[in-house]
């Protein structure tokens, strides 16, 4: 292990910190934009959250210990995760902690923990959001899986490190695999992250909520870092896809220049695929919660034939 | 360029598989007349990059009347049609979708399947195409089988020829012009006629479910 492998993984893990609430701003302005609405500051989520963390914690009555422990173990999920997705430089001291499959199960551990939270204080709310996100996650991780395989099989390997290695760091080859992959991937991400086709992230008042109604009881810090976690996913979401698809700029190992390149590259890319996540969520309309299934076993057919595809055409 | 030419030729397969699948899981005839459009151009894509990468000017003949055809001429024709019919949503299959999707993905590893020991041998640039293009033909076929409404159907027809204009342009480099030119020639006449059978079927029974001309047999 070197000093600069310390350094970027600490950096991966304080700029997954810093700029996860900022690209939650950055997509909530440009989609106010995009509906013709006077938009918020790009600063309102940190804003939010100082706001949030300076309040008191209101606990119900009936709240066991597992409800006031959630927030914290959710937002330590959310770290690890960013913390060993391949960022700004494939060398990463964390990453042998956890490979893809690991990574699917972090989130479903995050996910397990909060509908047991949703559903801890028995109000009707928290236990129909539970279980819907529970209907969306089943159906999402499996999809998630098969786009990991998709990428490891072209890399053969399931280290999110290597993965990027390869596809970075290697003479340019169009796999057309992962342009199944890469559709299925954004299918997924808008459902696990209560994106617009699947969940509104902007209302608290809509009986078709899933992601508010589970953290409805919450507020004060708890809320602060639930809120947090929730745009760690998405950074982490948005930092998987661009790593996998677009992995040109992201650094090797022992290569401190590209490190510094590395971090001005990763802004662009989540600048303009914020830009596109905005743009998806105006341009399409919420589905029926009966639809969702429906919607999801797309995604994971068409990770399906992106393996079908890779093993027939054998690129790599 | 030409060197990335066969893996692009393999990425407009790939599109035009994806495109094909999304076909089967749609449900609004709008966005499958859309589909069939992207489709279309993915086509007409593959074929003059074949072309150009195997100096074969025919080639862009063939894909300039695809063009003309399958992109601009019978996707406006088709918008027509179900505008004046006023059947811009269909909701009826005969399966539900998430079934006709695991039938979906039953033949597509058939057909790769089936594909996978002739490609190995074939010596043509892309020869992996033939396995996608098979793919592409059964999911039209699954298409126009569980629909039950006359516009998807036409629209799996043609989505069929997609394929197999797309298995003989990868697979032999392209067929001789003549039968090029027939086949665009069927195309077009065969979506007129059907054009006209979906005005005199609504005509007579109301409605382009299918179902009716069942009851046309003389007793």
């Amino acid at each position: 292990m070197s000093w600069l492998g310390l350094l970027s993984q600490l950096m991966a893990i304080v700029m997954a910190l810093v700029m996860a609430p900022l690209l939650s701003g950055w997509v909530n302005q440009w989609r106010a934009r995009l509906q013709n609405k006077s938009a918020p500051g790009l600063l309102q989520p940190y804003r939010v959250l100082h706001k949030l963390f300076n309040k008191e914690s209101v606990l119900a009555e009936h709240a066991s210990a597992l409800f006031r422990m959630v927030p914290y173990i959710v937002f330590g999920c959310m770290l690890l995760a960013s913390a060993i997705i391949p960022t700004l430089s494939t060398d990463l001291p964390l990453s042998p902690a956890a490979d893809a499959i690991a990574l699917v199960g972090l989130f479903a551990l995050a996910r397990v923990f909060i509908s047991l939270a949703a559903m801890d204080v028995g109000t009707a709310f928290g236990s129909l959001g539970a279980r819907r996100e529970m209907l969306v996650g089943f159906l999402a991780e499996p999809a998630l899986l098969m786009v990991l395989f998709c990428a490891s099989m072209i890399s053969r390997s399931t280290s999110l490190t290597t993965i990027v290695e390869t596809l970075a760091h290697r003479e340019l080859a169009i796999y057309p695999s992962l342009l199944v992959a890469g559709v299925a991937f954004a299918m997924v991400s808008l459902a696990e992250n209560a994106r617009v086709p699947v969940d509104n992230p902007d209302t608290h008042l809509e009986l078709t909520m899933i992601h508010e109604a589970m953290i409805l009881e919450y507020s004060g810090r708890h809320l602060a870092l639930l809120e947090w976690a929730a745009s760690l996913k998405l950074f982490a979401y948005s930092c998987i896809g661009l790593a996998l698809f677009f992995p040109w700029g992201v650094a090797e190992a022992n290569a401190p220049l590209a490190l510094l390149l590395a971090l001005p590259v990763l802004i662009i890319k989540l600048a303009i695929g914020g830009v596109f996540l905005a743009l998806i969520e105006t341009l399409s309309a919420k589905m029926r919660i009966f639809r969702v299934p429906e919607f999801l076993g797309t995604a994971f057919l068409l990770a399906v034939i992106g393996l079908l595809v890779n093993i027939l055409l054998g690129v790599g | 360029m030409i060197k990335l030419a066969p893996q692009l030729i393999n990425l407009f397969a790939t599109l035009i598989l994806m495109l094909s699948f999304a076909m089967i899981s749609q449900r609004r005839v709008v966005s499958l007349i859309n589909l069939f459009t992207i489709q279309g151009a993915a086509l007409v894509a593959a074929s003059v990059l074949l072309g150009y990468v195997t100096n074969q000017p025919d080639l862009y003949v063939s894909a300039a009347l695809t063009l003309v055809l399958k992109v601009v001429f019978i996707p406006w024709m088709l918008h027509r049609v179900i505008r004046k019919l006023n059947v811009r949503w269909d909701v009826d299959t005969l399966i539900n979708i998430p079934t006709t999707m695991l039938v979906g993905i039953a033949l597509v590893i058939f057909s790769f399947s089936l594909a996978l020991p002739i490609s190995r041998l074939s010596t043509s640039m892309a020869g992996g195409s033939l396995g996608i293009a098979l793919a592409c033909v059964l999911l039209a076929f699954l298409m126009m089988i569980t629909r039950s409404k006359a516009v998807p159907q036409v629209i799996g027809f043609l989505s069929m020829e997609n394929g197999l204009i797309f298995a003989a342009t990868t697979v032999t480099n392209g067929m001789p012009m003549i039968v090029e030119f027939g086949i665009a020639l069927d195309v077009l006449v065969g979506v007129l006629i059907l054009g006209v059978f979906m005005f005199q079927i609504r005509e007579k029974f109301d409605s382009l479910d299918i179902h009716n001309l069942e009851t046309l047999k003389e007793d």
